[in-house]
């Protein structure tokens, strides 16, 4: 059900991207995420080069063997991703919108040369160290540091919940210099940079969320990002990201009332499907309320981000209000499956539990409130 | 190599499908167009045979306007170029006046091979290769699972009830195919934005040389006269096991002549 028909007014190669992420995913991904995520495992490797033929990594990029895609089309894709996982999406979110873009927007030409394309096709995963394990919110605030040595680099630091970690080949990494914050391109393998993975996580499971630790890593001077300086270097990617999620959410949230609509129509209590109850009905109706509002801001940012002229302040708005109605989404449905709710026999509650992550992550729900607080009065709540 | 593919578009086999009370067609609105299944085997051999010896893919497509959405997912999928026969008077053409149809859009193309799959989803008529390599006078392969190009040759393996036929054939040919042949590729995101630079040719009944008085459904040589929903799926008979399970299975298949 879809009673907006949001989708019609997508493009013929909106539409193509769309169903062509859906079957792969169906195909491909599908079967294997209950399993994944019960392990606790995401296979990046061995699905990178396959999400890169397709032409997924850095798909809005051009150049460099990306494919140049529209905003609009990027995202679609990023909601079909996330309609199987959030995991998947975030794995794509960070090769494409943070490592990949930041590479793309302040990198060398032969930054650019050396990554892209192997990135492009999956043959090299990227990550991208902004958080600290005591700086979320304020990345300003870094500890993480680089000092010059002769023409060489030294970086000290450690970063934290870095998705892709320690499967990537190049982390970004930013770090505070003498001259203010700077990017860093760090091969793995580097001496004194290392990456272990965080377990015992009960959202995005099917994911790899690592610390990175830089104990006198020593770079060539061309390893920093020589086109950015200043927070708005890590930030301008951010952005990217954060508009990846607000289609996402849209996804995630599609999957679990999907589920929840199957489930009302054959499940049957008291001798009828329980979908004939107006408890379930109203439940139905507010969310498809919801999908549809959210599809519709999704799809209006698109289009704004394609023409230029999108701001930090409605993307802000766009994951704020998704993310939000995609988690009330998850808990009604939820409430639609009772106990198959909780099991992972079903979608929903792996989406739940994913949400709680993507709710917090790349910005959290708070700071994105702020920002729109600050949008709205002028008033700077946060400094 | 110039390889012709025919692709048609289907209603989508996940969504309801029904005709039209009035005249009997397809009702194409009512729901989403997507490539027909069979054919989408057949665009991709078409771009194997062209990685493998060279040559051209052109997608033929005769259809709705709104059968665009099909070629240009040929086209994203590897295809150089496409041709959309439309015109309303197509509208209600059987498998006969398709077959009649396409034979004119081919001579306007030229081919050394023309591909498509067995059947379509929708008519399931079967019969569209036979008919049109009788027009073209030339030699038809069906329901091929395998096809190599040798110079001017062409040998197949055709899936027969028994097994399969090798068989060959000199080119030019028209060859349909079944689901086991390959596997169709997904459309790349740089196919899909290079499919918006490739060339559509759309031709009407004149631009094609067809003749109005030969297609369409007034002139049809079969017609619908009647049709009804199927049946919905009965309740399946549930046997308890007391012990002697294995024996009513074992009956059950008997019955239908399994075993």
């Amino acid at each position: 059900m879809d009673v907006l028909r949001v989708d019609d007014r997508l493009t013929d190669e909106e539409r193509l991207v769309r169903d062509t992420v859906r079957g792969f995913v169906a195909e491909r991904i599908a079967p294997h995420l209950a399993g994944w995520f019960e392990d606790g495992t995401f296979p990046a490797r061995e699905l990178a080069p396959e999400l890169g033929e397709l032409g997924l990594l850095g798909m809005h990029l051009r150049g460099h063997g990306c494919a140049g895609t529209s905003a609009v089309a990027y995202g679609v894709a990023c909601r079909e991703l996330e309609a199987a996982d959030s995991g998947l999406r975030s794995f794509v979110s960070v090769q494409g919108s943070l490592a990949m873009a930041a590479i793309h927007k302040y990198g060398s030409e032969e930054q650019k040369r050396e990554w892209l394309p192997r990135m492009a096709a999956g043959e090299a995963i990227g990550c991208f160290g902004l958080t600290e394990p005591d700086r979320g919110s304020d990345p300003g605030d870094m500890r993480t540091h680089a000092r010059r040595d002769g023409t060489d680099w030294v970086l000290n630091g450690a970063k934290m919940w870095i998705t892709n970690g320690s499967v990537a080949d190049v982390a970004v990494v930013w770090a505070r210099t003498d001259d203010g914050i700077r990017g860093f391109l760090v091969p793995a393998g580097t001496p004194g940079f290392t990456a272990s993975d965080i377990h015992r996580k009960l959202s995005l499971r099917a994911s790899v969320t690592s610390e990175l630790v830089l104990d006198d890593v020593r770079l060539p001077a061309d390893a920093m990002l020589p086109d950015v300086k200043g927070l708005k270097g890590p930030l301008g990617c951010l952005s990217e990201a954060r508009y990846g999620i607000l289609w996402g959410a849209v996804g995630a949230g599609r999957s679990c009332y999907e589920a929840a609509v199957d489930y009302a129509r054959t499940r049957e209590q008291f001798g009828k499907p329980i979908g004939a109850f107006q408890l379930t009905q109203e439940k139905l109706a507010w969310m498809e309320v919801a999908l549809g509002q959210a599809g519709l801001t999704a799809l209006h940012i698109g289009r704004l981000k394609d023409e230029g002229t999108v701001t930090p302040q409605q993307v802000s708005f766009g994951k704020l209000a998704n993310v939000r109605a995609a988690i009330d989404v998850a808990r009604q449905a939820r409430t639609i499956l009772g106990a198959n709710g909780i099991t992972l026999e079903y979608p929903v509650i792996r989406h739940m539990n994913n949400l709680e992550s993507v709710l917090t992550y790349e910005g959290t729900q708070e700071v994105h409130l702020l920002t729109l607080g600050k949008a709205i009065t002028g008033l700077d709540a946060f400094r | 190599m110039n390889i012709v593919v025919l692709v048609k578009q289907v209603p989508d086999t996940e969504s309801p499908r029904k005709l039209k009370s009035d005249d009997s067609t397809l009702d194409r609105a009512a729901a989403d167009g997507v490539i027909n299944e069979l054919d989408e085997y057949a665009i991709e051999e078409a771009l194997k045979i062209k990685e493998a010896h060279g040559g051209e893919v052109t997608v033929l497509t005769m259809g709705p306007a709104k059968a665009t959405d099909s070629i240009r997912k040929a086209l994203a999928m590897g295809a150089d170029k496409a041709v959309h026969l439309v015109d309303d008077g197509l509208a209600g053409s059987d498998a006969l006046q398709t077959s009649y149809a396409i034979q004119q859009a081919l001579g306007r193309t030229g081919f050394d091979i023309v591909i498509l799959g067995s059947e379509s989803t929708d008519a399931r008529t079967g019969v569209l290769a036979a008919m049109l390599s009788e027009r073209l006078g030339v030699p038809q392969i069906t329901l091929a699972n395998k096809v190599e190009i040798d110079g001017s040759a062409i040998k197949a393996q055709r899936v027969t009830d028994y097994g399969y036929d090798r068989v060959e054939a000199t080119l030019p040919a028209v060859v349909s195919v079944v689901e086991k042949i390959n596997e169709p590729r997904y459309p790349s995101f740089k196919g899909i934005m290079a499919a918006k630079k490739k060339p559509v040719e759309t031709l009407g009944l004149g631009d094609a040389g067809i003749d109005a008085a030969q297609v369409g459904l007034a002139n049809a040589a079969t017609e619908v006269v009647d049709f009804a929903d199927a049946p919905a799926r009965a309740q399946g008979q549930i046997v308890t096991d007391e012990g002697d399970g294995g024996a009513k299975i074992a009956e059950f298949l008997a019955s239908k002549k399994f075993v």
